[in-house]
């Protein structure tokens, strides 16, 4: 019995440890500044586990019972603690509440399991013997895991799968003594049996399936650590995180880099904005993650904007995660916006012609890198747009990058104007992409603007003028017209970023 | 690759299919459906109250009812009558069809997310004679307009969505239907050849002035050479022009069961041509392989042209009896919605019903002699997921090689959408099997669950990926899907029989052309009512 709940003191130190720096470094992975996330987590962590050592006096008998109990609850509670956080990360509007509530709770356990230990081994060993002893295997149990931890368990397992396998460990050592311990008063052992077995079978099957919650395979190919990851009816999202650097990938392409995303949305949105005399209505078509929206938002004559994205997890995500906040300025919370979840194409097919018409139109869409989201490049699309748009009204459009896909970003342009739109091209450089290149539709003639709002990182006057100036090797070229039947543009993004490995 | 072969096809067509079928059919649904059978109606052209008329027994009509001119059948050439009529203000008239909906072959269905067809689902760039469907077409604003070179202008949501068509063979898809991966040098060179001689044909204008191969066919020219061409099987054309490719042999075998529900070797290597080298329709805003489409195939004209006609479509309405009438005609009807008879009394009738049903009704035997149809059955599956594969993207048409299936078309492609999430994939299988005789009386007889056995089978083999994703699968079974333009029956006296008017009974079918397409139905609705209306004086200018 004796050598039994020493062993036992190992596994809880080893557990609680494991649950502390996985606790620790999903906050750093998913909040970003890993010395703050790791004091925090750490102090919260001891903390909590100071007033779960100040708790185990009011438990005065059955203390095995209790025992068992807390270490169910420990393997319950910190074997899902990952998934739980992974989970919730999207969800929930206050993930460090949650975070520390949970870090907490484990702690406060964890807290109360080695006085307790301590006295149900009061009287068995002297106490000199009892206090070195249980330190001394709470001790190596500590080291135990702190080697572990880095060298084995996240890079083989993952820290979803290693939570799983520590609560795994927790649960057994519990049910272990709830069969070795048979000389000892348990009430209702039978209760504790059943419950014990059903937290194994629950973690087990997290342990199996915590593939599912973030795809290990998967993080390999992406620079950094995936923070979120999401496969939804119409693509798979993924958000990693390495130091400062947030990135956005729908089905593994990049969307945005948080480093430098603010040269390429000031440059998508305000050529066309500050162009117009007084931009009232904006229609942006994609942009989920708000980062247009909120350039957009700069201009206080914008009464109203008009969101048709897609997909309600990346609006979801972007709206209500508060690292995503911070990058989009909670532009998705503006009173100014109405966001419909929907296929832009239908959505302006059914609108009536006297709904309202937009001064600025932005879209902010995927390249065309297949057939289904080329639609959306078409004649007959951009024919469709003319009735959303009011007579003075711009459009601008993504267009990937004029030096790797020369003739797809012609295409674009050459495409827009066979649907009657006068067109102007513009590129610039973002590191995170490369070459990137917009053009602009509009149906009177578009001006370069002569003034731009305040407080731009990246665009002032002279450096919007020379954007619409393209060297030789980036310069206009004649290109088939993307249409419904017959989809060019497709063709040309496929064999020119083919060259490109990068992509 | 486990892709059935034709021989494993036929055994599986036997009585054990439907046990194999079944347990098939229960691994592919999804979720609550677990352990019972798969979902799904046996539907079909109302046979039941079509085969009355066999049975003859009808009660005397009661009501009486009088009209200027009947038209029976409310298929294309029906509806192409009817429509004919009433541009031209020819207002009193009554069609019968003994379906809930007109349309024909052009049947369709809806369910929540999307309309799917039935039958017929496309129709090709119209050829420069095809006046009468290009009339339609922009009375319907299908053509919108033409080009400075005179190209009409096509209505880029009709026009088919790219990409059109992807094959599979040897485990992934390759682009279009003509073989092109894995095949030799050789093979590649003998393609071209066939294809070289084909435009050749679509160029090539008869010593009286007419093109070779024109659509409507009537119009075609009648070299004897070309005519020759009629009584042998396509087949062995292809052996004496020393065409030996086994790709290419699948290839054309693939459109003759495709356009005519017929082996290469039982059609005619005048249609067999016709079906390569008619047509020649060009559009502002498509390539010569545009055609045009709908989520419910051609059931989306035949509503529009229905939807013009409005209450004078009386449909499950049943023509049992023509008897002349004095000068006129005298029209004997089952209404099965009341279940009672009535009497039709007109100046004239259209009878746009194909040969055998006009024969029963003119009782004029010697009508329907000669004229084979096969049967067809058409599965619509209702998919939650959308089917995926190795190599070229989810087409508007998809074909496996070698299989007895023509493949599946997808309803939702000429949706819009970005990424549809839900769909139905339709699939077409002409019963070439076997004499048309035998394959009927095969497919009567086989269950609902078979049917899916075998649908879900092809299904499958080359879409694992959806299995647990299939939510339904309906089958329509069509005994006289369409006519065969076997050897000899395109040129024959028979055929040529059948074209002959008796007013006041006039007779409007693509049967009458020998091959089942829209512009031959269409065309021969127009023309009756043409007819009917120089028959009984009624002023109009002919858009024929």
């Amino acid at each position: 019995m004796e050598i039994l709940l020493l062993f036992s003191a190992f596994v809880i130190a080893t557990c609680g440890l494991v649950y502390e720096l996985i606790a620790g470094t999903l906050a750093s992975y998913l909040l970003g500044d890993s010395v703050t996330q790791f004091s925090t987590i750490i102090g919260a962590y001891l903390f909590a586990m100071g007033v779960g050592s100040w708790l185990s006096r009011y438990i005065e008998r059955n203390l095995l019972a209790y025992f068992v109990r807390i270490e169910l609850m420990v393997g319950a509670i910190g074997g899902s603690s990952a998934a739980a956080l992974f989970i919730l990360f999207d969800q929930v509007a206050s993930f460090r509440l949650w975070l520390y509530f949970l870090v907490g709770v484990i702690g406060i356990l964890v807290g109360v399991e080695i006085p307790l230990l301590l006295r149900i081994l009061e009287g068995r060993l002297a106490f000199k013997d009892l206090v070195s002893k249980v330190f001394t295997f709470d001790y190596i149990g500590a080291l135990f895991a702190s080697l572990l931890f880095p060298l084995v368990l996240v890079p083989h397992l993952g820290l979803i799968r290693s939570a799983f396998l520590f609560g795994i460990l927790n649960t057994m050592v519990a049910i272990w003594m709830l069969y070795a311990l048979r000389a000892e008063v348990i009430p209702r052992r039978g209760a504790h049996k059943v419950a014990g077995f059903t937290v194994l079978a629950l973690l087990a099957a997290g342990f199996i399936w915590s593939e599912r919650i973030q795809s290990i395979s998967e993080a390999a190919i992406y620079p950094g650590t995936v923070i979120f990851a999401e496969s939804t009816p119409y693509q798979r999202i993924v958000v990693t995180r390495q130091q400062r650097d947030i990135r956005l990938f729908l089905n593994s392409n990049l969307q945005f880099s948080s480093l430098d995303e603010y040269r390429y949305h000031e440059a998508l949105v305000h050529p066309v904005m500050s162009a117009l005399k007084v931009p009232r209505k904006v229609l942006i078509i994609g942009g989920g993650d708000g980062l247009a929206l909120r350039e957009v938002l700069k201009y206080p004559a914008v009464e109203a904007v008009t969101m048709v994205d897609l997909d309600p997890a990346m609006t979801r995500l972007f709206s209500s995660n508060e690292l995503m906040r911070a990058l989009n300025g909670g532009a998705l919370s503006s009173p100014k916006l109405t966001l419909i979840n929907a296929d832009a194409f239908l959505w302006l097919r059914e609108r009536k012609p006297a709904d309202q018409r937009f001064d600025a139109v932005i879209i902010d869409l995927p390249d065309p890198s297949n057939f289904s989201i080329g639609k959306l490049y078409s004649l007959t699309f951009y024919r469709q747009l003319k009735s959303a748009l009011n007579d003075d009204g711009i459009v601008v459009i993504q267009s990937t990058s004029p030096l790797v896909a020369r003739k797809s970003f012609w295409c674009v342009d050459n495409t827009l104007a066979a649907a009657g739109y006068q067109t102007a091209a513009y590129h610039l450089f973002v590191p995170s992409f490369g070459e990137w290149g917009f053009i602009i539709g509009s149906l009177s003639p578009y001006r370069v603007p002569d003034h731009l709002p305040e407080g731009l990182r990246f665009l002032d006057l002279p450096t919007m003028n020379a954007m619409f100036r393209f060297p030789p090797d980036m310069a206009h070229v004649a290109t088939a017209i993307q249409r419904l039947d017959d989809q060019p543009l497709v063709r040309y993004f496929d064999e020119e970023w083919g060259d490109y490995l990068i992509y | 690759m486990s892709r059935i072969t034709r021989k494993q096809f036929l055994a599986l067509g036997a009585a054990s299919l439907g046990l194999a079928g079944s347990g098939l059919a229960r691994r592919a649904l999804s979720g609550a459906g677990e352990g019972g059978a798969i979902p799904g109606e046996l539907v079909g052209a109302s046979s039941s109250i079509g085969h009355r008329l066999r049975g003859g027994a009808f009660a005397a009509p009661g009501e009486l009812r009088r009209t200027d001119v009947v038209i029976v059948g409310g298929g294309i050439a029906g509806l192409a009558a009817g429509y004919r009529l009433a541009k031209a203000g020819y207002d009193d008239f009554l069609l019968l069809d003994l379906e809930a909906a007109p349309g024909g072959n052009a049947a369709s269905g809806r369910n929540e997310d999307c309309a799917f067809p039935w039958g017929a689902h496309y129709v090709p760039l119209l050829t420069q004679e095809a006046k009468a469907v290009r009339a339609l077409f922009e009375d319907f604003g299908i053509i919108t307009g033409q080009d400075p070179t005179g190209a009409p202008i096509y209505d880029e949501y009709a026009l088919c969505a790219a990409p059109s068509e992807r094959l599979y063979r040897y485990g992934r898809w390759q682009d279009g239907l003509v073989p092109s991966i894995g095949i030799t040098a050789e093979e590649d060179a003998e393609t071209g050849r066939f294809f070289a001689a084909m435009r050749d044909f679509r160029r090539r204008v008869g010593s009286d002035g007419r093109r070779a191969f024109a659509i409507p066919l009537d119009l075609s020219s009648q070299d004897a050479d070309l005519m020759a061409l009629d009584a042998i099987a396509m087949t062995d054309w292809m052996e004496r022009e020393g065409y030996r490719s086994p790709g290419l042999a699948w290839y054309v075998d693939y459109c003759c069961r495709d356009d005519y529900g017929t082996r290469s070797k039982d059609v005619s290597a005048w249609a067999g041509i016709h079906y390569f080298a008619s047509r020649n329709g060009r559009a502002a805003d498509a390539d010569e392989q545009g055609l045009v489409t709908w989520p419910e195939g051609n059931g989306y004209l035949a509503q529009r042209l229905a939807k013009v006609l409005g209450s004078r479509v009386q449909p499950r309405a049943l023509a049992f009896a023509v008897e002349r009438l004095g000068a006129g005609v005298a029209v004997g009807v089952w209404d099965a919605a009341a279940d009672k008879t009535f009497r039709v009394e007109a100046k004239a009738v259209v009878l746009a019903t194909p040969h055998f049903v006009t024969a029963r009704l003119t009782k004029d035997a010697s009508l329907g002699a000669g004229f084979s149809y096969v049967p067809w059955a058409v599965a619509n599956i209702t998919l939650d997921s959308m089917p995926g594969g190795a190599g070229a993207g989810l087409s508007w048409d998809n074909v496996v090689f070698d299989s007895p299936l023509l493949g599946y078309v997808v309803a939702t492609h000429q949706i819009t959408q970005m990424r549809p999430t839900k769909t139905v994939l339709t699939y077409y299988w002409p019963l070439s099997h076997l004499p048309p005789e035998e394959a009927r009386r095969e497919a009567f007889a086989r269950p609902l669950q078979a049917w899916q056995g075998i649908f879900l089978k092809e299904l499958l083999a080359v879409h694992p990926e959806l299995e647990g994703h299939v939510r339904r699968v309906d089958v329509w079974v069509w005994g006289h899907a369409m006519i065969r333009p076997a050897p000899g029956f395109i040129w024959g006296a028979q055929r040529r029989a059948g074209l002959v008017q008796t007013p006041p009974v006039f007779t409007a079918h693509s049967d009458m052309s020998g091959i089942s397409i829209f512009e031959e139905a269409y065309t021969h609705g127009v023309r009756a009512a043409e007819n009917v209306m120089a028959y009984l004086a009624h002023p109009f200018e002919t858009v024929l």
